[in-house]
Formats: C-alpha cells, sequence, structure tokens
C-alpha cells in the first residue's frame, strides 16, 4: 500500500519511523526493570515492522495515478480489517472475563490474568481497539464522500491509524504487566498518554484540513458528529490525564487532582467517553451509513442539527451522576442528574430520526440484515439512552449504583448500539471499498445478526436481573437492623446469571468472528463488481469515467 | 480573586443558566429558519449518490 506514496511522502514515513525507533530505544534503555522498558521494545519492534515496509516501497517508482479524481481508501481498509482482529480480540476477553466470574479456576492462578489486569484488556480492546480503529476508518470514509474531496495528505492518515494502534497496544500489554493509572477507560500511564494527544492532534487537523477542501458548501451532520468526536475526546484525555510521573524512567505516576476534585474529574471525563466516543462518533456513522443504505435522505435534517448540539451542550455536564451519594456537593449531583434527563430528548430526537428515515423502506430491513444491524441499532440506541436516564435519577441510582444494572446498561450500549452499528457500517462499507459485487456470504451476514442480537438479549436481561436482585439483597435489613444478607449471599445469587451472561457474550463473539470471516473472504474470493461506468477511483492511467464496456 | 466553591456555584447557577438557554434559543431559530430549507435539503440528498466525486 505505501507504493500509492509519493517518493517524499515516503521519505517523510522513513523520518517518522526513524524517530519513533529511536523513542522506543530511549525508552527501553532508561526504564530498564520497569515496564517501560518493556514498552519500549515494543515502540521500537513497532517501528521496525513499519519501516520494513516503507523500506520495501521506498525504490518503487512513482505513483501514476492522479490524485485529483479519486478518494484515498487505503487507510480505511487497513482500519476495518484492524478493527475487526480488535473485536475478535476484544470480545473474546470479555468472554473469557465473564467466564472467571462464573467458574474463578478459568483465571489458572497467574497474575496476568487475573480479573483486574484483563478487564480493562477486554475494556480498551472493544472502546478503543474495535470501536476507536472503526470510527477512524470510517471518519476518513465519510470526511472523503460528504466533501467531495480527497484526504488532506498521504502520510498523516497512516500515523493516525498506526499509531493509534500502538496506542491499544501499549495500553493492552501494559494492564497485563500491571500498569494502570486506576482511573476507568483512562488507565494508560503517561507516556501512552502524551502519544495519544500527539496522535489525536494530528487526526483533527487532518479532519479539519480535508473539510477545508470540501466541494460541498454544506458540512453534512455526520461530520460534525465524527469532529465533536475528536475535539471533546482530545480535551478530556488531555485533562482527566494530567498527571506527574513519579520519574521519568518509570511508568508510575500521580494524578494532578485529589479527593473529590479527582473523582468529578475522572467521571467527567468517563461519562463523556462514553458521550463523545461511544456516542458522537457512532452517530456520524448512524446519520451517514442508514440513509445511504436505506438509499433514502434522513427524515428530518433540521432535527439532526438540533439534537447534535443537543448532544453536545447537554452530554458535557451529566457526568457527576457517576457520584450520587458521595462526597461530591448536592448540587453538583442535582446539576448531573438534571441534565441526564434533558438528554432524553436529543437522543430520542436522533433515534426518531433514524427510524422515520426507514419509514416506507421496512421491506428493505426485512429483506437486508446490513440495514436491519443499523435498525436495530438505533432502537438500542433509543432504550439504553432512556435506561441511562432514569438511572441517573439519585433515588433508581441508591439501587443500581455498584450493582451488575449498570454493566447491564453499558452493555445495551456498546453491544446494541455501538457494535451493531459499527458492523452495518462494515457490512455495507466493505463491497464498495473492495469493489464487490456484495459481501462473500449474506447468509452469514444473517446469522451474525442473530447470534448478535440473541447475545445482546440475554446477556441484558440476565444483568437485569442479577443487578436488581444485588441491589435488594444489599439494602434488605432484618428486624433488629442488620444486613440481612452477607455478600456471600448475593455472589451465591449472581452465579446462574453470570453462567447466562457468558453465554451471551459468546454468542455475540461467534457473531464477530463470522464477520471477520466474511469480510476476509469478500476481500480474497467474492466476485468483483463490473460497474456500467467505470469508478473514477480505479484508474491509474486517470483516463475519464467511461461506459465499461467501451 | 480565589475560585471558591461558592462562586464556581454562583456562576453555573446564573450564567450557566442564562447561557444554555440563549444557545437553545439560537440552535434552534437557526435549525427551523426558513429560508435555509432548501439547503439543509440538498445536504440531507447529497450523500446518496457521492462514489463520483468531484474530488481535489
Amino acid at each position: 500500500m505505501m507504493e500509492r506514496l509519493t517518493g517524499a511522502e515516503r521519505q517523510i514515513a522513513l523520518m517518522i519511523c526513524v524517530v519513533m525507533a529511536t523513542v522506543g530505544l530511549v525508552m527501553a534503555a532508561a526504564g530498564r526493570g520497569d515496564p517501560m522498558g518493556s514498552h519500549g521494545a515494543i515502540v521500537l519492534i513497532a517501528a521496525g515492522i513499519t519501516t520494513f515496509f516503507v523500506l520495501r516501497a521506498i525504490g518503487e517508482p512513482e505513483p501514476a495515478e492522479d490524485r485529483t479524481v479519486n478518494y484515498y481508501d487505503d487507510p480505511t481498509k487497513a482500519g476495518l480489517v484492524i478493527a475487526l482482529f480488535w473485536a475478535v480480540v476484544g470480545m473474546g476477553m470479555g468472554v473469557w472475563v465473564a467466564a472467571q466470574l462464573a467458574w474463578p479456576d478459568l483465571r489458572f492462578d497467574a497474575a496476568w490474568s487475573s480479573f483486574g489486569r484483563i478487564r480493562p484488556v477486554h475494556t480498551s480492546g472493544v472502546i478503543f481497539g474495535f470501536g476507536g480503529n472503526a470510527l477512524i476508518a470510517t471518519s476518513y470514509h465519510v470526511m472523503q464522500r460528504t466533501s467531495r474531496a480527497r484526504l488532506a495528505g498521504h502520510v498523516s492518515p497512516w500515523f493516525v491509524l498506526l499509531g493509534f494502534n500502538l496506542f491499544c497496544i501499549v495500553a493492552a500489554s501494559g494492564y497485563l504487566m500491571g500498569v494502570t493509572q486506576s482511573k476507568e477507560y483512562a488507565e494508560p500511564e503517561w507516556y501512552a498518554d502524551i502519544w495519544l494527544v500527539i496522535v489525536w492532534v494530528v487526526y483533527f487537523v487532518l479532519y479539519i484540513r480535508t473539510l477545508a477542501r470540501r466541494n460541498e458548501p454544506h458540512i453534512y451532520v455526520a461530520n460534525w458528529y465524527y469532529m465533536a468526536f475528536i475535539l471533546v475526546v482530545a480535551i478530556l484525555h488531555i485533562v482527566n490525564n494530567l498527571a506527574v510521573p513519579a520519574s521519568l524512567t518509570g511508568a508510575k505516576s500521580y494524578s494532578a487532582f485529589a479527593g473529590v476534585q479527582d473523582a468529578m474529574t475522572q467521571w467527567w471525563y468517563g461519562h463523556n467517553a462514553v458521550a463523545f466516543f461511544l456516542t458522537a462518533g457512532f452517530l456520524g456513522m448512524l446519520y451517514y451509513f442508514l440513509p445511504k443504505r436505506a438509499e433514502r435522505p434522513i427524515y428530518s435534517y433540521r432535527l439532526s442539527i438540533l439534537s447534535f448540539w443537543g448532544i453536545v451542550f447537554f452530554y458535557i455536564w451529566a457526568g457527576s451522576h457517576h457520584l450520587h451519594y458521595t462526597a461530591l456537593p448536592q448540587w453538583v449531583q442535582t446539576l448531573g442528574m438534571t441534565f441526564s434527563v434533558m438528554l432524553l430528548v436529543p437522543s430520542w430526537a436522533s433515534a426518531g430520526n433514524a427510524l422515520m428515515t426507514l419509514n416506507g423502506a421496512w421491506h428493505k430491513v426485512r429483506d437486508d440484515a446490513t440495514l436491519r444491524f443499523m435498525m436495530v441499532a438505533a432502537v438500542f440506541y433509543g432504550l439504553s439512552t432512556f435506561e441511562g436516564s432514569f438511572m441517573a435519577v439519585r433515588a433508581v441510582n441508591s439501587l443500581s449504583h455498584y450493582t451488575d444494572w449498570t454493566v447491564g446498561h453499558v452493555h445495551a450500549g456498546a453491544m446494541g448500539w455501538v457494535a451493531l452499528i459499527t458492523f452495518g457500517s462494515i457490512y455495507s462499507v466493505v463491497p464498495l471499498l473492495w469493489k464487490r459485487e456484495t459481501m462473500y456470504s449474506w447468509k452469514l451476514v444473517e446469522w451474525h445478526f442473530w447470534l448478535a442480537l440473541a447475545g445482546t438479549v440475554i446477556y441484558v436481561f440476565a444483568m437485569w436481573n442479577s443487578g436488581i436482585i444485588q441491589g435488594l439483597m444489599w439494602r434488605t435489613y432484618t428486624d433488629s437492623g442488620t444486613l440481612a444478607y452477607s455478600f456471600t449471599d448475593t455472589l451465591v445469587a449472581m452465579h446462574p446469571y453470570y453462567v447466562a451472561r457468558a453465554c451471551g457474550g459468546a454468542l455475540f463473539l461467534t457473531g464477530a468472528i463470522l464477520a471477520a470471516y466474511n469480510v476476509y473472504m469478500t476481500i480474497r474470493h467474492a466476485p468483483e463488481k463490473h460497474p456500467e461506468r467505470d469508478y473514477p477511483t480505479s484508474s491509474e492511467a486517470a483516463e475519464p469515467a467511461v461506459p465499461a464496456a467501451e | 480573586m480565589d475560585l471558591t466553591h461558592d462562586l464556581t456555584s454562583l456562576i453555573a447557577k446564573s450564567f450557566g443558566l442564562f447561557y444554555l438557554i440563549a444557545l437553545s434559543v439560537g440552535i434552534t431559530v437557526y435549525a427551523y429558519w426558513p429560508s435555509l430549507g432548501k439547503r439543509f435539503d440538498k445536504a440531507a440528498n447529497s450523500i446518496l449518490d457521492d462514489e463520483d466525486g468531484p474530488c481535489r
């Protein structure tokens, strides 16, 4: 793929690789005897592999294509394949973690395989590995199409994609070694955080520069969601990770905040990671791929603008609902609760907008599993945002907080909404990018859909049951005013639901494996599409689009 | 002047309220401004056929 870079671009890529290799070497040498040293070795190896690919192309002739007539889809393709790889890894880890809760012997007595270490591998693997790569890849696709402009630059999209994956690998390997700064969804230590800031700023600049080249007067709404995702995640990430390293040669650092300020900062980050990483970016996907697949414009474009600004300005204040009944001032808790309830309006506006778009195309939803993925995703988006607003109410939270109900809620959103919209988008974009007639097997898509839906429903119902039982047992008192149940009693009550949860997760994982296989077979074996007119994108010699038969 | 808890909560409860109300009104007016309808329709339809670029 590096052959499509010009000579100058290949040199820039090589320079970046050399700088990275140097950084890796310094980290490995300075951090000897500390996990940072191992991370240095990982950076060095990653730089070495990238250097190999760049060097292989460096002597090749200059690319002949005319860059003014087509989109640049190579990084998108790579990103989608990497996203599916992370899906299998991250969800596989999830099934293992779930199984450990049901059958603790599955830890096999190793330090690295303990629950506290592999759970963040699961969460980061699915959120950042699967979700993040899918967001980056689809954002490259959507920003080019909606702007009618090619990506601004050819090295920076690769830098963002590969740099982000280096962050993911450093994060996941760090968890297994016990590296964590104990902030949920922000576990990686200071040097990984600094690296992500660099990658993320390049990403934002790339997006803005591509939009600046656009040939459309209006910036389509999907781009607003993607930009909110990139910009706000940058702000959240920088503020929440403000920390002082204990030493420059070790992984350990100390947060710049303390006590309740630290907790508030973390949950301002944590809830907005849900809002801007797991919602805004995926709404960008929804607003592009659902109308596209249904071949109908979005039901109300005006409503989409309204819900965009509603989501952006309400969500940012909702984080304090994670800290009900804590040392956080009561009015800040109430503020978070109020904004969480108000969030229902823009959330349901988006979900309703998506479903109304399908009005008149329900026969397509019935026949086309890809569109059905997106439809069910919109339904789960509506359901889980309602549940979220409900759970943020202080009285409800007193029952639900710290129980499996929260876990069930998160997974209704992450599996039912985020993963389903992503799989729908992948199935609709893969044949297009690789110029295939359809996916390799529509039956496998259909199987995946039902496995994913069944897995999600089993998972969510298991956690509702488990969570509510758990919450009620925790607050049951005897006549003499003591707790009626010991902690072990609650564990015994939860066990059957933990088994059910592991089964639901296994179904969902099976679906993801089918997706990875189907995409691989589509790339390798599906028949090529012979379009009525040549794609302007397919011509190396920059011929104008003519009827294909001539 | 110190950024005390009292001051923060005062700002949140006064300025915070009014700027969010102003923002909501402003965005609603923009989204439903009648003469922008054509532009929004064009944008909504623009994604349905976008593989043939003009690109640059």
